[in-house]
């Protein structure tokens, strides 16, 4: 019954999108069970206070009005692939959860969603990183790109857009075109801070053996 | 009667390693003791106080050799949770170890997590607040609390349990001097009403001895060097041989040529038989020239009635002010919270009075943005991780130039003059990460000296940090001073920096600008030590023991005495 | 007037309602507000949000600035749904009756206006309850509700300890950016765009790292206190439940049937006047 509305997308993907996300909810149902220590309870808190508190801060783009990049993005990125696809995917949730209650007062469920499923897609990759072992090294700040930039596009392209329109039957066009942005500037803060921050901070962890004094 | 902690031959190896912390100790602590460990940084004090609570092997895992047992049991069988039923441990950080949202849920944060039914819980967080004093603020958030008062919440936490040993990491790291004092005291109570085995691990010997302490227990490079009563231990160099500071008065006594006697009871300056003492501490005193204050050079900054509210009708400062000179090191002390930090803050501008002026140089502040303020007053911030933002120790010294578009070849002159006058320039291609948190620490020196600003200010600069690390930065600061002329201001509880290291002290207390005076002065002025949350000097005891008048003069003698003895050690290296 | 909502004590009956009473009011209302288009159901609910809003006696000043903020976000997206697709409303209700024509392919025409006056409608009935819900229920029971619903604990403490910590990141974040500030780095629009990302990562690097240095403190603090210990846990300040606790959920829940069944009974979710 939704097909009249939809325009653009027919109901198998919604079905699919729907899947997805049964499918991830019950991978963190399993893996709760096996490896979830109190670090990972913990860096789910932590991970969520710094995200909302980054929640205001934003970097103006300047050449279109009303428009920001948002650094929480960037850390998101950064948390889901140092600590894997729960924390990711709970601090993307809760994070933008709690962030728009406190500050917006009104939750936007279909834009949390997305977030949570950015969180979990990059954090699947946490292992191959290897930022906390000191091993982010070009090969995988390429991978780290391309996994975010994929992962931006199922969120914000997919995602986000077709759960505007299931829940609230907003017009498939604006839908579309607000994800696009939100993929334009997430890729961009993303790609430059978060590939930052990882670098940096797979220096500071990482091991530091042959250094000599120089004169 | 059994031991409740007991080490034999015990060695342990961190897995990512190659040698190992503790090497091959043997140790016995009985039931109802009170032990202090002491030791420098990296001897190993941490991670022995880390197998007595479980975090080792449980959560930083690694090899063990030899025998241990808690309470009769193998810790390995007990599991870190059975030890966390008889272990209690009060971190030294008090807002990591605040993990509640208000104060009762944190006492009762380890009752929820084993099953407590709510009345019970209930009840027994009531009686456990009492016990440290925090039962009218249960229902208060941790930002609301001090320093001391958290501690105090972080101590009900683990006392809720009924356990048998409690374990301080570092009590006194975090607090002013009196509120320090009053936290060994309450542990001192503790020990006496429930009978608890305590275990405090401490670098600051002389605060944590104000109560005393059955044994003295000094680690160093991974092994037992002394475990033997205070008194005997004063009798002994063993302190000095480890870097750990010695009481000040043990240390004139010894200035002065006393043979220090274990039958004297050295370890406690009130109680002390000194009678065959007095005779060389005056003499010594009077044969000991004090250095004249400097004579005071140019006024380079000025405050001038200067009040600040946060919120209308709560005045955080009240009508501050004062000059401070060129080439001044001074500090401003004062319990946490009275206003130390809003008073840098306001000088350098990221708060703005609500009256009063601030002048550099004779030019008012007002109108100048943080920025430039930035290059005449630098800003050292007390974590130096708060502060390092790029991975590489050149790039960071760098910043504050390259955002100001000095061209590179400038840049690569000054930050290379920068990092040799701070002994970082060996290091310039290293990654921060490999540096030790003292030169972390040097670091951010650095990279606020490179804009060759008028005035440095630092917050805490030797918060967290054992004698030699202190007396390194403490030095360094000294000679940056003497060198370059730079003026440092430093906020500051640590009484030893003020007195050996600064010629002035503001103390603040309540908003109010107390006394500007020299340290001498403070801390042997019980009045204002008392408002000011600091404590008095133990050289005030022994001098006031000794008959000498004015005390402050017997202070000034001492650092006259030690800065000379400084600087005979350095030409003799 | 406060930026952030935050919770404050008062004596109502909704303070006094348990932290899982509000949070599956929370939950249904929000659910039932997303799903429905029915104009009837939604304006029911907007006044029945109204009255709770009233009877929490929460202050403007409490709740001022962010409701401004949300009504200019909804004006915004009302006018973005027009441009976007004029059209939208015609194609949910099957009919077209232009009212005015403005430009181009822009008619403003009676479904649309009916189509964005239920998007506003949405909205509204939304925001009190969340209002309502951050305004009137403490944090530290909020965990304990997370719980009570089915959450495993885990996570409900991980909210917990994100409420803890952000005013103290919020604390660092401030004093980080001060003293980056006082070293030269700034935040002014008048930089290019990658040395405003260069001015954010000078704040954010230190923040971070020391967070995650605080991870680990928090961790073992934690661990020491038997956290984990067993597969459930007892919370210091849930709230037990009461008789109000029963007849609102008791109300909630046939509440949320009947919107159901009435948003549903002629299998489309939008209720149709033009037919």
């Amino acid at each position: 019954m939704y097909s009249k509305y939809i325009g653009l997308l027919g109901n198998a993907s919604i079905y699919y999108v729907f899947m997805a996300t049964v499918i991830i909810i019950h991978m963190e149902d399993r893996d709760m069970k096996n490896k979830f220590g109190i670090k990972e309870v913990v860096a789910i808190g932590i991970g969520t206070a710094l995200f909302v508190a980054l929640t205001e801060v934003q970097i103006p783009l300047g050449f279109i009005p009303n428009t920001a990049l948002q650094p929480r993005a960037a850390l998101l990125a950064f948390l889901a692939a140092v600590f894997g696809p729960i924390v990711g995917g709970v601090v993307g949730l809760l994070g933008h959860a709690l962030g728009d209650a406190l500050f917006y007062g009104s939750i936007w469920w279909s834009w949390v969603f997305p977030e949570a499923v950015f969180g979990v897609a990059v954090g699947l990759f946490a292992k191959k990183f290897a930022i906390k072992d000191g091993g982010f090294d070009a090969k995988n700040i390429v991978l780290f790109n391309i996994v975010q930039v994929v992962a931006n596009a199922v969120a914000w392209i997919l995602v986000a857009p077709v759960l505007d329109i299931v829940i609230y039957a907003e017009p498939a066009n604006k839908v579309f075109a607000q994800g696009a942005w939100a993929f334009l500037g997430n890729i961009i803060i993303a790609g430059i801070l978060g590939s930052l921050i990882a670098v940096g901070y797979s220096k500071i962890g990482g091991k530091s053996s042959s250094l000599s004094k120089e004169d | 009667m059994k031991p409740i902690i007991e080490f034999k031959n015990f060695t342990f190896k961190y897995r990512s390693q190659k040698e190992p912390t503790i090497k091959d100790i043997n140790l016995a602590i009985y039931p109802g003791e009170k032990v202090l460990i002491v030791g420098p940084s990296g001897s190993g004090k941490s991670t022995l106080a880390n197998c007595i609570n479980g975090l080792v092997p449980f959560f930083y895992k690694g090899e063990i050799e030899g025998t241990y047992t808690i309470s009769g049991q193998n810790p390995e069988d007990l599991g870190i949770f059975g030890l966390s039923k008889i272990v209690g441990t009060v971190l030294q950080d008090t807002d990591g170890q605040f993990i509640g949202l208000t104060v009762a849920e944190d006492i009762a944060f380890a009752l929820e997590n084993d099953k407590v039914p709510q009345p019970e819980m209930f009840d027994r967080v009531a009686k456990t607040a009492r016990l440290v004093e925090v039962q009218t603020l249960l229902d208060h958030a941790p930002g609301a609390l001090s320093g001391g008062q958290k501690q105090r919440v972080s101590m009900a936490g683990v006392m809720i349990n009924h356990v048998d040993i409690l374990l301080f990491d570092e009590p006194l790291a975090n607090l002013d001097p009196a509120t320090g004092k009053h936290a060994i005291e309450l542990i001192d109570e503790i020990h006496r009403t429930d009978n608890t085995t305590i275990v405090i691990i401490e670098h600051r010997l002389e605060d944590a001895l104000t109560c005393g302490a059955d044994r003295i227990v000094v680690v160093g490079n991974g092994g037992i060097v002394a475990d033997m009563s205070p008194d005997e231990l004063m009798a002994t160099n063993i302190l000095e041989e480890q870097g750990i500071r010695e009481p000040l008065y043990v240390t004139a006594l010894k200035h002065a040529g006393c043979r220090i006697t274990e039958e004297s009871i050295p370890s406690d300056i009130r109680r002390m038989h000194l009678d065959a003492y007095q005779a060389p501490v005056n003499a010594w005193f009077q044969q000991t020239m004090i250095a004249k204050p400097m004579p005071d050079h140019e006024v380079i900054l000025e405050v001038n009635g200067l009040n600040f509210a946060y919120q209308p009708g709560k005045p955080v400062l009240q009508d501050i002010s004062f000059q401070i000179h060129k080439g001044e090191m001074l500090s401003i002390v004062g319990k946490n919270g009275a206003g130390k930090s809003t008073l840098s803050n306001l000088i350098c501008g990221f708060l703005t009075a609500d009256s009063g002026s601030i002048t550099l140089h004779g030019e008012d502040l007002l109108p100048w943005s943080i920025k430039e303020r930035g290059e005449k007053i630098g800003l050292v911030m007390q974590n130096p991780n708060q502060m390092i933002s790029k991975p590489m120790i050149y790039d960071e010294v760098a910043l504050g130039l390259k955002v100001r578009n000095v061209p590179p070849a400038e840049i690569e002159k000054r930050v290379h003059e920068t990092l040799k006058i701070c002994g970082l320039y060996p290091f310039r291609n290293w990654p921060i990460s490999a540096l030790s948190y003292g030169q972390k620490k040097r670091v951010t020196i650095a990279s606020i000296l490179v804009m060759n600003p008028d005035i440095i200010i630092l917050d805490e600069p030797t918060a967290g940090q054992d004698y030699r690390h202190y007396t390194e930065i403490m030095e360094f600061l000294k000679e940056l001073n003497r060198v370059s002329g730079i003026t440092i201001i430093m906020i500051t509880h640590d009484m030893h920096l003020m007195l050996e290291y600064t010629d002035r002290v503001l103390v603040i207390a309540d908003g109010r600008l107390l006394a500007d005076k020299r340290p001498s002065e403070v801390l042997t002025d019980e009045e204002l030590t008392q408002k000011a949350y600091l404590k008095k000097t133990s050289l005030y005891d022994l001098a006031v023991r000794c008959d000498i008048t004015p005390p402050s003069d017997f202070v000034e003698c001492f650092i006259t005495y030690e800065q000379q003895n400084n600087r005979k050690v350095k030409e003799t290296k | 007037m406060s930026r952030v909502l935050s919770y404050e004590e008062k004596d109502t009956w909704i303070h006094r309602l348990s932290g899982v009473t509000k949070l599956i009011f929370f939950l249904l209302w929000s659910i039932t507000s997303m799903i429905t288009y029915d104009t009837r159901v939604l304006l029911v609910m907007l006044f029945l949000s109204l009255v709770i809003f009233a009877m929490s006696k929460t202050k403007w000043k409490q709740v001022g600035t962010v409701f401004k903020f949300i009504m200019l976000f909804l004006c915004i997206n009302l006018i973005a749904i027009f441009f976007f697709s004029p059209g939208q409303g015609s194609k949910i209700y099957g009919t077209e009756t232009p009212l005015w024509h403005l430009f181009g392919p822009y008619t403003i025409t009676k479904e649309q206006l009916f189509y964005e006056f239920n998007v506003m409608l949405k909205y509204l009935t939304v925001i009190p309850a969340v209002f309502m819900f951050i305004v009137t229920t403490n944090p530290s029971e909020f965990a304990a509700s997370m719980n009570k619903v089915g959450i495993h604990y885990n996570i409900g403490y991980a909210v917990a300890i994100a409420l803890r910590y952000i005013p103290d990141v919020q604390d660092d974040f401030t004093k980080i950016k001060h003293a980056q500030e006082a070293r030269g780095i700034e935040m002014s629009r008048k930089a290019s765009l990658t040395n405003r990302v260069k001015s954010i990562a000078a704040i954010i690097f230190p923040l971070v790292f020391s967070s995650m240095e605080r991870i680990d403190v928090v961790s073992n603090a934690m661990e020491l206190r038997g956290f984990g210990k067993h597969k459930k846990r007892t919370w210091y300040s849930a709230k037990p439940f009461k008789r109000n606790d029963y007849l609102t959920l008791a109300f909630t829940i046939l509440f949320t049937i009947i919107a159901f069944l009435i948003t549903f009974r002629d299998g489309s979710r939008f209720y149709n006047p033009f037919i």
